[in-house]
């Protein structure tokens, strides 16, 4: 019985993980960009969310408005930021590090003068309240939302990489910059269609967010550090690493901490991870490349 | 030969000059400063030797390292279990552990109770983490990203151990109320004055060492590495070791700059060592010339003095301008500071050929 | 010295040279030894200017940071203090002078600017902290300088320094009181969850010591790390313990994500209610008081204390801040510190730190949670315990009251189930 509902709490937090590093599997894994602002991204989509239901009310009219709109806002900061400052730096992938990290404390402090130092609320709508009676589990309708919104995002993300010319165009470019720029594809609006996705993404996983935990200014920092880790194990280049990535830690998470603490198991999770990246540098899933390394 | 006629002067000449002239300066420092920004000044100089393993490890090698708080921490830890020990005597038992532990020191403490122990461990235990999680990345062949990542994870994994063994470690609350130095008392506004003698001598040191190892033949190495790693390889040399190496002296000088910050300020705790602190020795670094000798040192000392005097007039404004000093420095001036005098000069040798 | 001459080993040599000199430096430089028996000149000669129409005092509190949602409210109840004192007069007949510092949410900060107010600033008084660890770190500071603070935040006992005058509750006036509600109300099994800090662990380890000699079992024990915002596994726990309550002692943000999580695996405040003690009024909008609404605190103030004195608080504070600004039990601790001090230097009728300590014994301020009373052993004030419920208009609504001020006990000597704590 235990044993089902801690499965269930993994594939819960799994998803919560997918949704926070999907958007940087895009930006992260196939542009090299290390965006530690992805957070803030994120924590502008939870307020979003609660601008959204400050000025429509409904609950659940509101969600569902600030799900697309959290993606415009995040997409939109992502292209700001990639307009303004990343472009110039794609042969310096380490000082992206760093310059998004001061883009994360500039929005850090902006959230903090706009909204206030104080969490804000956004109330969950009535048909997300609750739970799920299966079998005598009770599997929270919040959780259940969110494991089905991640899915949604992934299934789309992948049709759109693997189906769509703007997907073609977004894979030659990771695969051979040159080689697609001399193949007639603008890198410089691909690159930017792609950093907009990513960050979109991190959007609606800040709206997400509201459904299960606050919604401040220092939310992005709780979630960062997680989800590089989960690019980094689940490999550069394909979505599908990404997914068991965050699958596998989520389920480890729930698990050590159910038989031993919450802090003991972030340390174990990360342990794993480096020894896993002893066993596989690349990561899970990689794409073969022509590199030496 | 004037100093300030050497200043102006190329190469090796203005280095030496410019390393005498900051000996003199943090000399003459405790004659025009307060003891309370004396103090500080102390304070920033522990911070700053963090700075001069960064710029050698990150300038020279290229080893984006967002974890130093980790090795700064494990020194800064050590000392303070030492001062802790030698505050209750023989055999004593300190006072946290008394509140909220077990009122029993703990097997692992106890080797700390010697001082010749505490300071051999400070050097030995941060070394061996280093040499032991660099060989692992670094001979795998991990990208530069990836070992940032991992880096920063270990700082992370680093603060919650330290958080959650509140009996043995203090907790959140980390190690504070020291009492005496090695036996000198803290309070006594001579040994303070040492204290600070202390740390400018051993950061001096420090940039002597750096500046032997970066002019060496492992120095060109590293750059060599940093730039054309294959190259290397294919010459005959393992990149990997050179790394290694690197890694391990910027970890020692982030222990000692730990060890030091202890007595001086009085406290270390995990909110000294995570991801964030982590991320803060970087910007000094960058500000100052991350591959120059002494760009990380002043960049380290100018922002950590920046940060008491902005924050003093206004709180939130040291946001920004941390974050604003980051984005404009990193994506636009990415040689530091050091960088504008450098091109300041050569457009006026140019101006002056040209004349 | 002709440049030519110098190679790389000039550098060398030059440190060398440095590195020695101020070696010896260093060494002529030292000072007492603490086993030498010689008396150490302390640094401790107290710098307060009282000579003018005016007297400094210091405010300490994090306005950037984590803490900064916390620790902002206290800031503004200090200044709606200081406020009012100097339109009443001053103190003395000294107007206060007001200097404003940023912990920054780091202890080593708060050390840091404590150092600065009192040495650089030279203030009469400090006021302000709040987590655990800002007051660690600052009370060296006070004691080294002999200088006073005034903490404002319930907090774990264990602690009576004589620089610090602690105007929140200690365990005897918050937890164990709740603990005494719990067990009148037929609690028989409790489940505890805090965040993984001093606090928690103190607080939990007291309650165990109280369950084991009350009867009541514990059921469960679960720290998460500060900041973690996935109760999924916890609430899991909590449920299948099916304890009769919870004690809840989880810090900031990690409540919201508890309580959302709580109320989402259909358990609620009639099943098993949750007894919070770090949730207070101005937390209560973030988390949202839907998911909230029912539930208990513990506290010695509630916005809706009925008094004269506590009219006048929250009528002044929200003409100052907003209609919308709740009042909460911390704020109202910093507001009645203030107070508490001009009382005392009144009463010493001295600025001096030795005289307002002496004087500090029985001195009383009619505070908006009721009359409280300084200890002058052990620094702690006499305040009243309330256990409230969570009301559905954002406020918390007074369930049970110890009836009279309790007074401070922080090592637990009184009770004797706490023998073996500290």
């Amino acid at each position: 019985m235990d044993i089902i509902a801690q499965l269930f709490a993994g594939l819960s937090l799994g998803s919560v993980l997918l949704l926070a590093a999907l958007g940087l599997s895009l930006t992260f894994g196939q542009m090299g960009v290390i965006n530690m602002a992805h957070g803030e991204f994120m924590m502008a989509g939870a307020y979003t969310a609660f601008v959204v239901q400050g000025v429509v009310g409904d609950a659940g009219v509101s969600l569902l408005l600030a799900l697309p709109l959290g993606f415009v806002v995040g997409g939109l900061l992502g292209l700001l930021l990639e307009a303004t400052l990343i472009h110039r730096m794609y042969r310096r992938p380490l000082d992206t590090l760093l310059v998004t990290w001061g883009v994360a404390l500039v929005l850090q402090q902006v959230a903090r003068d706009v909204f206030g130092a104080p969490n804000v609320d956004v109330r969950a709508p009535a048909w997300l309240s609750g739970a799920v009676e299966i079998g005598g589990l009770a599997l929270p309708r919040t959780r259940l939302f969110i494991l089905a919104l991640a899915a949604v995002c992934v299934v789309a993300l992948a049709l759109a990489l693997r189906a769509t010319p703007l997907g073609r165009r977004i894979r030659a470019v990771v695969q051979n910059r040159d080689l697609a720029e001399a193949s007639g594809i603008s890198s410089r609006t691909t690159d930017r269609v792609t950093f907009f996705i990513g960050s979109g993404l991190a959007g609606i996983a800040g709206v997400a967010l509201t459904l299960l935990g606050s919604i401040g200014p220092t939310l992005g920092t709780n979630y960062i550090v997680d989800a590089f880790l989960v690019v980094v194990a689940g490999g550069i280049g394909q979505v599908k690493g990404t997914v068991i990535a965050a699958t596998a830690l989520g389920l480890m998470q729930a698990f050590f901490e159910y038989s031993t603490t919450a802090s003991v198991a972030k340390v174990l999770v990360f342990v794993a991870v480096v020894a896993f990246l002893q066993l596989r540098p690349q990561g899970l899933v990689s794409v073969r490349t022509r590199s030496l390394a | 030969m004037t100093v300030l006629s050497a200043l102006a002067r190329p190469g090796r000449t203005r280095t030496l000059a410019a390393y005498g002239l900051a000996a003199a300066l943090l000399l003459l420092a405790p004659t025009v400063l307060s003891p309370f920004r004396l103090d500080l000044l102390a304070k920033f100089l522990c911070l700053a030797m963090v700075a001069v393993g960064i710029g050698l490890a990150w300038g020279r090698g290229g080893l984006l390292t967002l974890g130093q708080g980790v090795y700064f921490g494990l020194g800064g830890y050590l000392m303070a279990m030492h001062l802790k020990l030698a505050d209750a005597g023989p055999g004593g038992v300190p006072d946290f552990m008394l509140l909220y532990g077990t009122g029993q020191v703990p097997g692992w403490w106890e080797p700390l109770r010697s001082p010749i122990a505490a300071i051999l461990l400070i050097l030995l235990v941060p070394a061996a983490l280093a040499a032991a999680l660099g060989w692992a990345v670094f001979t795998r062949r991990v990208r530069g990203a990836y070992f940032a990542i991992l880096s920063q994870a270990l700082a992370a994994a680093f603060t919650i151990l330290l958080i959650g063994q509140q009996q043995t470690t203090g907790g959140t609350n980390g190690l504070n109320g020291f009492r005496a130095f090695f036996g000198y008392d803290l309070a006594d506004p001579a040994n303070r004055l040492m204290l600070y003698f202390i740390a400018a001598a051993v950061l001096l040191g420090m940039v002597a060492v750096a500046h032997q190892l970066a002019t060496s033949r492992f120095g060109e190495l590293l750059v060599a590495v940093r730039d054309q790693e294959d190259r290397g390889r294919f010459l005959g040399y393992d990149p990997a070791l050179v790394k290694v190496v690197a890694y391990v002296v910027a970890a020692v000088m982030a222990a000692i700059g730990g060890a030091l910050f202890v007595p001086i300020v009085g406290i270390i705790s995990p909110a000294d060592v995570g991801v964030v602190p982590s991320i803060g020795f970087l910007i000094g670094v960058a500000i100052g010339g991350r591959a120059t000798l002494l760009g990380p040192v002043l960049g380290s000392i100018a922002v950590s003095w920046a940060q008491t005097s902005i924050s003093e007039q206004f709180p939130s404004g040291w946001i920004y301008f941390q974050g604003a000093l980051f984005i404009l420095v990193v994506a636009f001036l990415p040689g530091g500071l050091a960088s504008v005098a450098g091109v300041a000069r050569r457009r006026r040798t140019a101006e002056r050929s040209r004349a | 010295m002709r440049p030519r001459s110098l190679s790389r080993h000039g550098v060398t040599r030059l440190s060398t040279v440095s590195l020695a000199a101020l070696a010896v430096v260093a060494l002529s430089a030292c000072g007492a030894r603490v086993d030498s028996g010689e008396a150490a000149p302390t640094a401790a000669e107290s710098c307060v200017d009282t000579s003018g129409d005016t007297v400094k005092v210091g405010f300490l509190n994090s306005l950037s940071g984590t803490m900064a949602i916390s620790e902002q409210t206290v800031h503004d109840s200090l200044q709606l203090a200081a406020e009012e004192i100097n339109a009443d007069g001053g103190v003395l007949g000294k107007q206060l002078e007001i200097v404003s510092e940023d912990g920054q949410s780091e202890p080593t900060v708060f050390a840091e600017k404590a150092g600065k107010l009192i040495t650089s600033d030279c203030v009469a008084a400090v006021f302000g902290g709040w987590t655990s660890a800002s007051r660690k770190a600052m009370l060296p500071v006070f004691e080294a300088q002999d200088s006073l603070l005034f903490y404002p935040v319930q907090y774990e006992g264990l602690e009576s320094s004589p620089n610090i005058f602690y105007t929140g509750a200690t365990t005897n006036q918050q937890i164990v009181p709740a603990l005494d509600y719990l067990a009148e109300q037929g609690t028989e099994s409790l489940f505890l969850v805090g965040s993984d800090y001093v606090f928690p662990r103190t607080a939990n380890k007291i309650i165990n010591a109280y369950a084991e000699a009350h009867g009541i079992e514990i059921v469960g024990e679960e720290y998460a790390p500060l900041g973690h915002t996935d109760f999924s596994t916890i609430v899991n726990k909590v449920k299948s313990a099916d304890a009769d309550a919870v004690f809840n002692t989880l810090n900031g943000d990690s409540n919201v994500a508890f309580f959302k999580e709580y109320n989402n695996a259909g358990m609620s405040a009639d099943e098993m209610p949750v007894v919070s003690v770090s949730i207070a009024e101005e937390e209560i909008g973030g988390i949202g008081v839907d998911n909230i609404e029912g539930q208990l605190t513990a506290w010695n103030y509630y916005q809706t204390v009925e008094s004269p004195a506590n009219e006048a608080f929250v009528e002044a504070f929200k003409a100052k801040y907003g209609e919308d600004r709740p009042t909460s039990d911390p704020m109202e601790a910093a507001y009645t510190s203030l107070h508490l001090w001009k009382a005392m230097v009144e009463k010493a009728e001295s600025f001096a730190v030795a005289d307002v300590v002496a004087a500090a014994d029985g001195v009383t301020f009619d505070a908006p949670e009721g009359q409280v009373v300084v200890n002058g052993d052990n620094h702690h004030i006499a305040k009243t315990a309330l256990i409230g419920t969570i009301g559905e208009d954002g406020l918390i609504h007074t369930e049970w009251s110890s009836g009279e001020p309790i007074e401070p006990d922080p090592y637990l000597e009184g009770y004797d189930w706490a023998d073996g704590l500290s």
